[in-house]
């Protein structure tokens, strides 16, 4: 799921608006006013352990805001994990996450679908069941077929809905010669997906793929009515399977949902249907989300990426602000890839001295210190399955070696590299960690110069581009990454499968290819026992630092404000550290 | 308009002067145009200012890396242990301003502000003067060759100016600079940022000089010492550089220095959106870019670069006008 984090977009807008000085002051004396009846925060961190403000009450409105818009509310048509987040209150998958705390929320429980799938043929055919007595929001009742349906428009139509991920073309049996129900109207579909009955759908894959659950716990397989889809104008009229359906939605303005009534709680353990409106305020400015939530105006930041760097540097001043947060990790590894196909960088050892040298708590600091995230030695981050601590180039404190390091690059035979740095101009963070790694190596004899390049074009044409960094001599290229479901293949397949490696739009920018790693890659998916497979995306981890593909540099974190009004507050893993969207209530009429 | 008719003009215009350069009436007459603009520039106190402002920055900027050198500063050096790691903030109040620090350091680096801001003074006015020599020199050029020429030449370099004069400049600086990031003129990294700025900036603003300069030679080459030049024989080259162009100095000089402020703005606006001068080497406007994130709780760090580009401007602007003044006492 790269590329699909806002916030560093928001705060570049953000900056060309702050030039205008004359609102500096205004905004430094304007603080959130002070309610006397505020009730009282749970305390720092408190939804990252358990549920905050557990409640039943109905009633009153949940108002989420966003500084920019989504790419789509659409459930067969978006990418961003808070809208998978989100999309659940009106779009129910076959599988989806228990709200919990922290890692609890990784744990996959059935939704529309009435237990797990059952695996059959060695993991090569899926077998779900559904609930009965599902509805529409209109009262029709929701088949299998409306599932089959939904996969088929999501996956197959690139050309009219495709900004969702297509995994189910790559793994499903046939799934490259089908051509999306907008092209082929054959009352047949996609042959691999079967409906033996309206209850009842079988998945046909290509291969053997144990984790398939968490594929079918994405949107995509919310149900969507033949009769009345109409391609990307759906998002007009979406169908609700969920607790609540769209009241009216204005495009990039703002979307208000109201209670399903045909919504039926004993087909649902999971969704509670307590706000009595829920409302989406779209492009807010993000200072005013910041002063909103605070205020109790707004209940929730949809995107969830955290509060902004001076709302940070408020909030962590004062014990009453800190108790009002949540710092939890978001499912992310901040890294910076080594071109391991550009010289002198094919050469391990030249890898390995840019290991030892990056003092990582300086890009730590940078990045804005523990807050934002934890010192990383690991490719998987802590709060993905498969996840086991190491540290193959442990350094004294995190603050790199530089014996360490020129020892390395006397092995490589080089006194002095001189390299380039990519990041994307648009995220400061990144530009900033850069300037700290800069920094570090230098103190070796290997001197990075930063170029920077507009996000939207990172990997289309530039660092995801071989040839391109072959060109211009970049050894270093700096990347964020967070995993499309929250195991160890999720993670690792798209950055460091020789497979994943294309001449643009590249995801491997380390453009690491190890036979090795790419077996214990498919061995792991076709792995049915969870510890075997955990214990392989563990040895796969090891062998990529042993390589040293890439430099780990932090465990991404975020700093989420909890509204003092919210009920049922919980930070999950499964959604990027975002609050479980799928209960959240307020106390404020 | 410094024409040589001029020196010798009518007496209303030099009467005044002649009061009011006091009472050793002897020597007016001896006094040539530069003495004169001297005399008018001195009386004017603001523009003096500005001008002993401008010296001292310049001679700052020249002796930025030298002054670095001698005391042992460096830019880029971290002092992290001078950061909150919590909030990336400097530790103490005023942006961590201490001895060691005077004007503070800066948030998640804790770099020293007062030697970033001595850095970033000659890469403005390198950019800044860079920019304006390249616009001025082929503005003059094309300006006096339209001007002189006249007919068919004219109508073509003036339709190109006004083709300059339309571009999106802002749009198409951002493109360029960001398209040439890779390396181009045989050059990268800072060298590379320095060229693309001063070409951006300067190529695009030459028409403003252009057309001045045109209008001025319009006038000019009516005059008696232009037509005695060719009668004497004397051809295109000679009569455009040896007797047209001593005589627009002066407006030359007075756009320049209203030119220049008007460059280390667009410098800093560059840097600001981040299209310029690339991190971690310190520049006004990027430092700028980095302090937006913080103006809120750590105010000092906007302060100091911001308050560096205004006095920087302001003192080319108060110079610039006194020049003019000086140099052309009708245009108030």
């Amino acid at each position: 799921m790269e590329g699909k984090q806002t916030i560093m977009r928001r705060s570049a807008l953000a900056a060309v608006a702050a030039i205008g000085s004359a609102s500096l002051l205004l905004a430094g004396c304007s603080k959130a006013d002070d309610n006397k009846d505020t009730p009282k925060a749970a305390g720092a961190n408190a939804a990252t352990k358990g549920v905050v403000n557990a409640s039943d009450k109905k009633g009153g409105t949940v108002t989420y805001e966003m500084s920019d818009v989504p790419d789509s509310f659409d459930p067969g048509n978006t990418y961003y994990a808070y809208m998978y987040n989100f999309s659940r209150l009106y779009a129910r998958p076959l599988m989806t996450f228990q709200p919990g705390a922290g890692p609890k929320g990784n744990t996959l429980v059935p939704d529309l679908a009435a237990s797990k799938g059952v695996a059959s043929d060695g993991g090569k055919t899926w077998t779900y069941k559904l609930r009965s007595g599902l509805k529409y929001q209109d009262g029709t009742p929701i088949t299998s077929k409306d599932v089959k349906y939904a996969v088929e428009r999501s996956n197959f139509a690139r050309d009219v809905l495709s900004l969702g991920p297509n995994y189910f073309q790559q793994f499903m049996k046939d799934g490259d010669k089908y051509k999306g129900p907008y092209k082929d109207k054959s009352a047949k579909g996609l042959s691999s997906i079967e409906t033996p009955d309206d209850s009842t759908i079988v998945f046909h894959l290509n291969r053997a793929f144990q984790e398939f659950d968490y594929l079918v716990a994405t949107p995509q397989t919310a149900p969507v009515p033949q009769a009345k889809d109409d391609g990307v104008d759906y998002i007009k009229h979406i169908v609700s399977s969920g607790s609540y359906q769209f009241q009216s939605y204005q495009e990039g303005k703002q979307a208000v949902l109201v209670p399903n009534k045909n919504w039926d709680p004993k087909t649902d353990p999971l969704r509670k249907q307590l706000a009595s409106k829920i409302v989406v305020n779209l492009k807010v400015n993000p200072e005013t989300i910041d002063k909103d939530l605070q205020s109790g105006d707004a209940t929730v930041d949809l995107v969830g990426t955290g509060v902004q760097a001076s709302t940070q540097a408020d909030l962590l001043n004062s014990a009453d602000g800190k108790a009002s947060t949540d710092n939890t990790y978001g499912g992310r590894l901040v890294y910076a890839a080594i071109n391991t196909k550009l010289k002198p960088f094919d050469n391990v050892a030249c890898r390995k001295a840019v290991e030892y040298a990056i003092d990582k708590v300086s890009v730590q600091t940078a990045l804005g210190g523990p807050i934002r995230g934890d010192v990383a030695s690991t490719v998987l981050p802590p709060d993905i399955t498969g996840y086991q601590k190491a540290d193959v180039y442990a350094t004294a404190g995190g603050k790199g070696d530089i014996a360490k390091a020129k020892d390395q690059l006397k092995a490589c035979g080089q006194k002095t590299i001189n390299t380039n740095i990519t990041a994307r101009s648009d995220r400061p963070g990144e530009v900033d960690a850069a300037t700290a790694i800069i920094n570090s190596l230098k103190k070796v004899g290997i001197n990075a110069t930063l170029k920077q390049y507009p996000a939207g074009k990172y990997f289309t044409d530039y660092a995801g581009v071989p040839s391109f960094t072959e060109k211009q001599n970049i050894g270093l290229m700096m990347m964020q990454w967070g995993a499309d479901w929250p195991s160890g293949y999720g993670f690792l397949q798209q950055i460091l499968n020789s497979k994943a490696i294309s001449q643009s739009g590249n995801t491997n920018l380390s453009q690491y290819s190890n036979k090795k790693v790419d077996g214990l890659l498919a061995q792991a998916i076709a792995e049915p026992d969870t510890a075997k497979r955990n214990a392989l995306y563990a040895q796969i981890d090891k062998q990529v630092m042993d390589d040293a593909a890439l430099v780990p540099l932090t465990y991404f974190k975020v700093l989420l404000y909890r509204s003092p009004y919210a009920t049922n507050v919980v930070s999950t893993a499964a959604f990027s550290g975002q609050y479980d969207y799928l209960n959240l209530g307020t106390t404020k009429k | 308009m410094t024409a040589p008719i001029e020196t010798t003009g009518a007496a209303a215009d030099a009467q005044p002067e002649a009061v009011l350069a006091g009472a050793d009436k002897g020597r007016i007459e001896g006094r040539s145009l530069g003495q004169i603009a001297w005399a008018r520039f001195k009386r004017d106190k603001v523009a003096v200012a500005g001008g002993v402002i401008v010296i001292l920055l310049i001679l700052l900027a020249i002796l930025s890396r030298p002054v670095q050198a001698l005391f042992g500063l460096d830019p880029n050096a971290f002092h992290q242990d001078l950061i909150v790691p919590d909030t990336s903030l400097p530790k103490g109040s005023w942006g961590g301003m201490s001895m060691d620090h005077p004007l503070g350091v800066d948030p998640k680096f804790g770099r020293d502000i007062a030697t970033r801001v001595l850095e970033g003074s000659w890469v403005s006015l390198v950019v800044a003067f860079g920019a304006t020599i390249l616009s001025n020199v082929i503005g003059a050029i094309m300006g006096v060759i339209a001007g002189y020429y006249g007919g068919r030449v004219d109508s073509i370099i003036s339709r190109l100016m006004d083709v300059f004069l339309a571009f999106p400049l802002l749009l198409f600086a951002i493109a360029i600079s960001a398209t040439l990031q890779g390396g181009a003129f045989g050059l990268n990294g800072l060298p590379l940022h320095l060229a693309v700025l001063i070409f951006v900036i300067g190529f695009f603003n030459w028409p403003y000089l252009g057309r001045i300069v045109r209008g001025q030679t319009l006038a000019l080459r009516e005059r008696e010492f232009v037509d005695a030049a060719r009668g004497m024989g004397a051809k295109g080259p000679y009569i455009l550089f040896r007797e047209l162009m001593p005589n627009l100095v002066g407006p030359i000089i007075v756009y320049s220095t209203l030119l220049i402020p008007t460059n280390i703005i667009f410098e800093a606006s560059l840097s600001f959106l981040g299209v310029g001068i690339q991190p971690p080497q310190a520049s006004w406007g990027g430092m700028l870019r980095e302090a937006v994130t913080y103006y809120q709780v750590d105010p000092q760090y906007m302060i100091v670069p911001g308050l560096a580009i205004f006095i920087t401007v302001l003192a080319f602007n108060l110079l610039g006008d006194g020049l003019r003044d000086a140099l052309d006492p009708r245009s108030r």
